[in-house]
């Protein structure tokens, strides 16, 4: 077994370690920083897969800006396992359900995409999470959608500006 | 010039020769890891005291002149101190994370070690997207300081760590901005191009008032980011005794501390390589004559030389400036900074594309 594979399998167990531990962690703060973890594992396979930009940029915006932002209310709000609400049995037999059909479609849209079987993932070396050619591919395919959506971030952000203003 | 590819090959050709070549890999970052950790001890001991005697200094007295010879030894003495104190964990505090926190503060001082290069070819790890991974890296400290707060289950804490927090993330944008503003002019987020490309003069010196402008808005970013005065709300003693680290006491105390003074090093360091040309000799354009002298001088004494010029320039902050209140600290950010270094950025790119630049 080689370096990449251990450091694969590593990875993996810890993001689904860590996403299990987000959903059965009792106090919100803790489902947050277990999740942070997920977002490191999932950087992790970003750079075994030479995709070096994707990494950091997973970082930049979930673990440090969206994360931090969770982390702020959930403290703030100071939830803890005592405000919890009790649940009523029959919704988490419900949401189990629903879940598990959500996984099964996943899986099996996965298992029948021509894409994707029979491919094996370029490790250490290709070069499409770089941030040459992302560039080159948003800057020359994607143009519109790409500045399309910056517009949306750009009224968001003039959104968030006008509600919080005082009168 | 000399240069430390010579030392590193010579390792590596040593290692490999005795040991399979993944046992001398990881001797090797085992080799890293410890290089490391000493310059860890001792950045905290000689920049614990550069502040005190600066402070001094500036305050026409003599500061720490006991323990050694002119006092040298007082952070020594004061760490021993710390070493040996007792660790408490208040009872009704989140243990774990309680612990845990001033430990994520030093891994991510250290994470940061990895792209800046201290000397010609003295780099540890030379990435693609050296200056975003310092950014990105530098992003998840302020988890650290929430977890410290929120665990600690203490109001002052918690203030103290959201002050923190609303702080560093607001000021990393004009911190942004101002590195994008090098980037573009160099065209690479690589730290070894963008030394490379002060070859010929130091951007702060290429790129006219654009550059000085971005170089004055990162100083006062990074200052914000560290928490230091005239920022330092975060541990306002006078509202919140200490701010987040309030609860934590002997070495774990003194893990928060050290991480605070290693990235004070760490931003200076990256503000020395972007601006002020990292390890590379004072050269001007074509001067060979001139530029040859200068390489006569060490690359690691340039590289250290400027990165305390800016540690000290920040220490002077402290003992100038009184604190700011919470709402000149945020318009300081949302209304002056962020809107000039964004006005700047599109300059210094209009100057990249017309070549405005020497």
């Amino acid at each position: 077994m080689s370096i990449i594979e251990i450091f694969f399998w590593l990875l993996s167990g810890l993001a689904i370690f860590s996403a299990i531990m987000v959903l059965i962690s009792k106090n919100p703060v803790h489902s947050v920083l277990w999740l942070i973890v997920v977002f490191f594992a999932i950087s992790g396979h970003y750079i075994l897969l030479n995709a070096q930009f994707l990494a950091i940029v997973n970082l930049i915006v979930y673990a440090g800006a969206i994360m931090v932002l969770f982390l702020f209310v959930i403290m703030l709000m100071n939830l803890n396992a005592d405000a919890d609400p009790q649940k009523n049995v029959w919704l988490k037999v419900i949401g189990i359900v629903t879940g598990g059909l959500l996984l099964t479609v996943l899986v099996s849209a996965v298992r029948s995409s021509n894409d994707l079987v029979n491919r094996s993932a370029e490790l250490k070396t290709g070069s499409i999470g770089l941030i040459k050619s992302l560039g080159i591919t948003l800057f020359n395919e994607y143009t519109v959608p790409f500045e399309l959506s910056s517009i949306l971030f750009l009224s968001a952000m003039v959104g968030a500006v006008v509600i919080g203003k005082k009168e | 010039m000399w240069s430390f590819s010579g030392l590193a090959t010579g390792i590596d050709a040593w290692l490999t020769q005795r040991f399979n070549p993944a046992l001398s890999l990881t001797i090797e970052m085992v080799l890293a890891g410890i290089a490391v950790i000493t310059l860890f001890a001792v950045l905290g001991l000689v920049l614990v005291l550069m502040e005190r005697k600066v402070s001094a200094w500036m305050q026409i007295r003599l500061g720490p002149n006991r323990v050694g010879p002119k006092g040298i030894l007082q952070s020594l003495a004061d760490t021993l101190k710390l070493l040996v104190k007792e660790g408490l964990t208040p009872n009704s505090a989140d243990k774990l994370l309680f612990n845990f926190a001033p430990f994520l503060a030093i891994i991510v001082a250290m994470l940061l070690m990895a792209p800046i290069a201290f000397a010609k070819d003295l780099q540890l790890w030379d990435l693609n997207i050296g200056v975003l991974y310092i950014s990105a890296v530098s992003s998840i400290m302020v988890i650290s300081i929430l977890i410290a707060g929120w665990s600690s289950n203490n109001k002052y804490s918690l203030m103290g760590a959201m002050r923190s927090g609303a702080q560093i993330v607001s000021y990393e944008l004009s911190a942004g901005l101002s590195v994008l503003s090098v980037v573009v002019l160099v065209g690479s987020l690589q730290v070894s191009d963008i030394i490379k490309s002060q070859a010929d003069g130091w951007w702060i010196f290429k790129g006219h008032i654009p550059m000085v402008v971005s170089f004055v808005t990162f100083i006062i970013a990074v200052t914000a980011e560290t928490n230091r005065a005239p920022f330092d709300l975060a541990e306002a003693e006078s509202e919140l005794t200490a701010g987040f680290h309030t609860e934590y006491s002997g070495m774990k105390f003194a893990l928060f501390f050290l991480a605070e003074y290693v990235n004070v090093f760490i931003v200076c360091a990256v503000g020395a390589t972007l601006f002020l040309g990292g390890w590379m000799p004072f050269h001007i354009g074509h001067w060979q004559g001139f530029n040859h002298v200068m390489d006569y001088i060490p690359s690691s004494l340039w590289f250290f030389g400027k990165t305390f010029l800016l540690i000290f320039v920040i220490m002077w902050f402290r003992w100038t400036f009184p604190r700011l209140r919470i709402d000149q600290l945020l318009n300081l950010e949302w209304k002056y900074l962020l809107p000039i270094s964004m006005v700047n950025l599109l300059v210094t790119t209009a100057m990249a594309i017309l070549g405005w630049h020497f």
